[in-house]
């Protein structure tokens, strides 16, 4: 029944976020500000997450492909089938929720609380497509960039990984990346990437929106909003991989 | 002028406003006061269309506000200025940009008119070349005149203070009940206070609204109210030793 009625809840609000913006140059500077906010800002810790992941995945896969049978190609194109696949848009996409959506869901908290958004009604606004389309427009855009670069970083720290274990010959490595390169992988993991992002900065958002009371509920609802974005990513990601993988 | 016909307001079934029935008079401070809880919040904030009211009606210079078309309403909300009960600045912006804000929504000022207009009220509240600075860096009361600033930078003609003096030290509110005070007079605004002040009351209560039970208990001046034998409000208005000795 709670569900039900959260669902309801969100459904209007996006109805009401997906509405033209009252002055193009105010959102284009809000546009601005998310684009630095929810991009430029994460692009530190994609780096950092994704080179380690890369490299985690590397060794671990040529840890169990020892067989003198099977090139150590295999493993640099594994690394990438893998990165492409899940590691970057997945693992990486749910990581950030940690750090966009509880920035989103307690910044719009914060304002509900402190009656920003009652002051932005009053003044002839649609709090909600000014606060919350910017931030899934900045979403939807800047993370298949962060995931693009993360796939990249992945990729360099698996080289690195082999490399300095000696687990995979770097030649072998290059070799493998380059090897059955089926482009559709690509766009799958882009249609879930943008996927996720809607579902970060809108759930986020929602979270941040519905908060009544105090400081204590803008941190439930920031907690709230990354654990219902994290369990939203997995179950679409299981219904897109089964829609368009098979 | 604003008039109040049978407001009627209630959350989940519990009625908050019953029956209210007032006006707020154009070029004076018209106060509302209550007890804490007894709606004050809720009147203004029916008044100013954030709540809907199931019934009654608020009508602006004899213009209908609730259930007027969204057109209609823009056009009133053009000529209203809400000072809300924390200030609600937005913290991402400075100063200017929050004077700016209802500037950019509803003018087509240009920068120069607009950056006129910003230091025109921010002298108008004694914060001249504080533009730059963020809402964080301000004093509460220093908060509450950016607040006031942003509030009449349309030059409104109704001007809305939830509490506008609470959590401040005395001399502070007391100027800043004046300054609300003098700007209704200069702009011969329709300004409706929020308070349980007794300070406020005595000082710029020229038309008092005493709210109780969910009905208009009292109407009158800050004159009137000393001489009142209606029993609730005098509970209300001498609770405290101080304005008890006054009236001896
Ligand atoms: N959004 C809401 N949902 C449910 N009940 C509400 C809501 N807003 C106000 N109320 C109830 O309406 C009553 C009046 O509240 P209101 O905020 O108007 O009081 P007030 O007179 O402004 O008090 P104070 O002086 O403390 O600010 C309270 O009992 C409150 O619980
Ligand atoms: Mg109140």
């Amino acid at each position: 029944m709670k569900y039900l009625r959260e669902i309801g809840e969100y459904v209007l609000l996006m109805i009401q976020t997906l509405k033209k913006p009252e002055k193009w140059f105010i959102f284009r500077r809000q546009l601005v500000v998310n684009f630095k906010q929810i991009g430029t800002e994460s692009i530190g810790i994609v780096a950092i997450i994704s080179f380690f992941l890369g490299g985690i995945v590397a060794i671990q896969l040529a840890y169990n492909i020892d067989s003198p049978f099977i090139p150590k190609s295999i493993i640099g194109f594994s690394t990438r089938t893998m990165l492409v696949l899940e590691v970057s848009p997945t693992l990486l996409s749910m990581i950030l929720t940690g750090k966009v959506g509880s920035r989103i869901a307690s910044e719009i908290g914060t304002m509900r609380i402190t009656e920003q958004i009652d002051a932005l009604r009053v003044m002839g606004v649609n709090p909600a497509s000014y606060l919350i389309l910017p931030k899934i427009v900045a979403s939807v855009l800047y993370f298949p960039v962060l995931v693009i670069f993360s796939i990249f970083l992945g990729l360099m720290g698996g080289y690195a990984a082999g490399a300095i274990t000696g687990l995979v010959p770097p030649a072998d490595y290059i070799i493998g990346v380059r090897e059955w390169f089926a482009p559709f992988n690509l766009v799958y993991s882009m249609i879930k990437t943008v996927v996720f992002a809607f579902i970060i900065a809108s759930v986020a958002s929602y979270k941040g929106y519905s908060v009544k009371g105090g400081s204590v509920e803008v941190g439930q609802a920031s907690t709230d909003g990354v654990v219902t974005a994290n369990i939203l990513i997995i179950i679409f990601d299981l219904i897109l991989t089964q829609m368009l993988l098979t | 002028m604003i008039e109040v016909k049978h407001l009627y307001k209630s959350f989940e079934g519990v009625p908050v406003l019953k029956d209210i029935n007032t006006v707020f008079e154009k070029g004076k401070t018209n106060l509302i006061i209550g007890q804490s809880g007894s709606g004050k919040t809720v009147l203004m904030k029916c008044c100013i269309g954030l709540y809907e009211p199931e019934n009654g009606e608020i009508l602006y210079n004899g213009r209908k506000f609730n259930n007027a078309s969204e057109k209609k309403r823009k056009n009133i909300r053009e000529e209203m200025g809400v000072l809300f009960q924390g200030g609600a600045l937005f913290d991402s912006l400075t100063v200017e940009e929050n004077i700016m804000f209802p500037l950019n929504m509803f003018t087509k000022m240009t920068l120069k008119e607009k950056k006129e207009r910003v230091n025109y009220v921010l002298e108008n509240v004694n914060l001249s070349g504080t533009n730059e600075k963020f809402p964080a860096e301000l004093s509460g009361g220093m908060m509450k005149r950016v607040a006031i600033a942003r509030a009449i930078s349309l030059m409104p003609k109704y001007l809305f203070a939830d509490e506008p003096n609470s959590g401040l030290d005395p001399k502070t509110a007391e100027r800043i009940d004046q300054l609300l005070h003098s700007l209704t007079k200069k702009f011969n605004m329709t300004t409706v206070i929020n308070t349980h002040d007794m300070n406020s009351v005595i000082q710029i209560g020229e038309n008092i609204s005493f709210i109780n039970k969910g009905n208009l208990w009292w109407e009158g001046t800050n004159k009137e109210i000393f001489h009142t034998n209606n029993p609730e409000l005098n509970d209300f208005v001498f609770s405290t030793e101080l304005t008890r000795r006054l009236k001896e």
